[in-house]
């Protein structure tokens, strides 16, 4: 085979791979920015080059600071449950994968229990995400202990439907994208490493902290990068958990989309994926993520 | 390493953490098994089949079924689609080419963009062909567009793209991570004794990376069969099964949508177990087939 049919080879097979994302990705991506600067009415869109749709968004919102406008405070929601889902599945996650790289021995036993981890991962979002209706709702499961116990009189209504319940769901549904990377990290820190800090002086503490932390640098990177991607752009989880009671970025543009309003639905998707680039160019910064795989 | 106090304790939290994993999964899966005269919550008011036959009929008003049907057929097609073109662009990236930085970044790209803004560019770009079309048929006056025309947006078309902008992402990491591994020897062998590539890939690369083409097809198939952010709004008219879900939440009150949760959990868990067994099986075979020791072959 010469040299060139090869290098003909080598672009045929990367070409239906590339093409799918040609057709389905790069040239959406291209109209949403497009189609943020054009015109609208109630039954068509319309090509033009004007900001108005920009405009609309922050309409008052700068003048009526320090209070938030419709805008801000959506996103300063958003970004609230981006923090906290962020955090918890970090702490969650850290430990998991801490236990599975370090406390289990034997590898069967690591594949077994890593795979226990991950298996809800390919079972239906919705349904992990209404399964937690029967504990957590005015008749639920918590409720009814908490009153057995004495310790409520009244069923408590901010389990379900809530902020609470919203987080929560996050955390359910995407502390295993946390996990995954983390463990990947800890699986390749020499083990022989760990017994010098410990024998140079080191307690468990600072092993942990100036070890196994700074190694594990490149996962939590890549974890929270999905975490934060997922949770920003969320409208589903939002709208179920939530009781549809509780804004995000997502859901405007979902609600947006509903009534036709393409322009300024792509508008504020053009808004989310720069605040989300940037939070990811921040953490793109620790990490060079083709090296990890 | 870690001391046994710190064993324990994180071995306890980590049981938490199943627990908090499975726990309402679990709970479903018991509360749908409730009697005909129970509710959405505990106790259990006796124990029967009521709801699964309930679901059985259909509720509400969708026709559960066929969403059912749909996103078994559209899974189906992205985990093939997903095994061949990951496959193939996994081949091609095992060596530089041009343009391969510029698609791994867009791989990347794909898995950190909001989905929703996936699927809003998606539901443009088809509004857009739709358009085009309808006034491209009123030009041309050709009547079977201007009567029958609606949309060229479907599960086969854009539902089809959005979900394969998830999928293949997936694949494609998990053939860097095959082919990171893979060693070379083997082909090369293959072609000292004069196999040609297709030979080559054929007899040698083929049967060492199939058991992680398994895992791709999981991943394609599970991905595609829960998917909702992205195809939701680049499904057309015909919605799949997530997609009815998450409207039945708000809809339905009774423990018939725990049975659908059982059942459709049901059918991710028999996807899972078949891959696991192919994986065994795939594995059992090469070992098999690669180690003629003590068979007396020269």
């Amino acid at each position: 085979m010469s040299a060139r049919t090869s290098r003909i080879s080598i672009y045929l097979l990367a070409l239906p791979y590339a093409l799918v994302f040609l057709l389905f990705f790069v040239v959406p991506l291209v109209l949403v920015v497009v189609v943020s600067f054009w015109d609208y009415t109630e039954y068509s869109i319309i090509p033009d080059f004007i900001g108005t749709n920009y405009s609309d968004i922050f309409r008052g919102c700068v003048a009526r600071l320090p209070e938030l406008c419709t805008a801000f405070a959506t996103y300063v929601s958003t970004l609230k449950y981006v923090f906290l889902s962020w955090f918890i599945t970090l702490i969650l996650g850290f430990g998991v994968a801490y236990y599975l790289a370090f406390c289990v021995s034997s590898l069967t036993m690591q594949i077994t229990l890593f795979l226990l981890c991950t298996i809800p991962f390919w079972t239906s979002n919705v349904i992990r995400m209404i399964s937690w209706i029967p504990l957590l709702g005015r008749g639920g499961l918590v409720n009814q202990f908490l009153m057995n116990i004495g310790l409520v009189d009244e069923p408590v209504d901010w389990l379900l439907y809530s902020g609470f319940s919203v987080t929560l769901a996050f955390v359910h549904l995407y502390t295993l994208f946390m996990v995954v990377p983390i463990f990947n990290s800890m699986m390749r820190i020499e083990r022989s490493v760990l017994e010098a800090a410990y024998d140079a002086g080191a307690n468990g503490w600072q092993v942990l902290w100036n070890v196994v932390v700074p190694l594990c640098k490149p996962g939590i990177a890549i974890g929270s990068i999905f975490v934060i991607t997922i949770v920003m752009g969320d409208f589903i989880t939002i709208g179920v958990m939530g009781g549809q009671q509780i804004a995000s970025i997502g859901k405007i543009i979902n609600v947006e989309m509903s009534y036709l309003q393409f322009p300024s639905a792509a508008a504020n998707a053009v808004i989310l994926l720069a605040i989300t680039l940037m939070i990811i160019v921040a953490m793109s910064r620790i990490v060079d993520i083709r090296r990890e795989l | 390493m870690a001391s046994r106090g710190t064993k324990i304790w994180l071995g306890c939290f980590f049981f938490l953490f199943l627990l908090f994993l499975y726990g309402p999964m679990i709970t479903i899966f018991v509360l749908s098994f409730q009697g005909p005269e129970g509710g959405l919550t505990f106790p259990m008011n006796g124990v029967s089949t009521h709801w699964f036959g309930k679901l059985w009929e259909g509720v509400g008003v969708v026709d559960i079924w066929r969403a059912f049907r749909r996103s078994l057929a559209l899974g189906f097609v992205v985990m093939v689609i997903t095994v061949v073109f990951s496959l193939m662009a996994g081949l091609a990236f095992r060596r530089k080419f041009k343009g391969s930085g510029a698609l791994f970044y867009i791989t990347v790209a794909s898995l950190i963009v909001p989905s929703i803004v996936v699927s809003l560019g998606i539901a443009l770009q088809f509004r857009l062909i739709d358009d085009n079309i309808r006034q491209w048929g009123q030009t041309e006056e050709i009547s079977w567009i201007i009567e029958h025309y609606t949309t060229s947006m479907g599960l086969f078309s854009s539902a089809l793209g959005a979900q394969l902008t998830w999928t293949l992402p997936f694949g494609l990491l998990i053939m860097f991570a095959v082919f990171n591994r893979f060693d070379p020897s083997f082909e090369e062998a293959a072609r000292d004794l004069g196999a040609g590539p297709w030979a080559t890939f054929r007899e040698a690369v083929l049967p060492i990376i199939a058991p992680s083409l398994i895992g791709v097809a999981l991943f394609g198939f599970t991905l595609s069969y829960d998917e909702l952010a992205r195809t939701s709004q680049a499904i057309g008219g015909l919605n799949t099964l997530p997609l009815e879900l998450r409207g039945l939440t708000t809809t339905v009150t009774d423990p018939s949508i725990y049975a659908l949760g059982t059942v459709t959990t049901g059918v991710s868990f028999v996807v899972i177990a078949l891959a696991l067994l192919t994986f065994r099986l795939l594995q059992r075979r090469r070992l098999a087939h690669g180690n003629d020791s003590g068979k007396g072959l020269v």
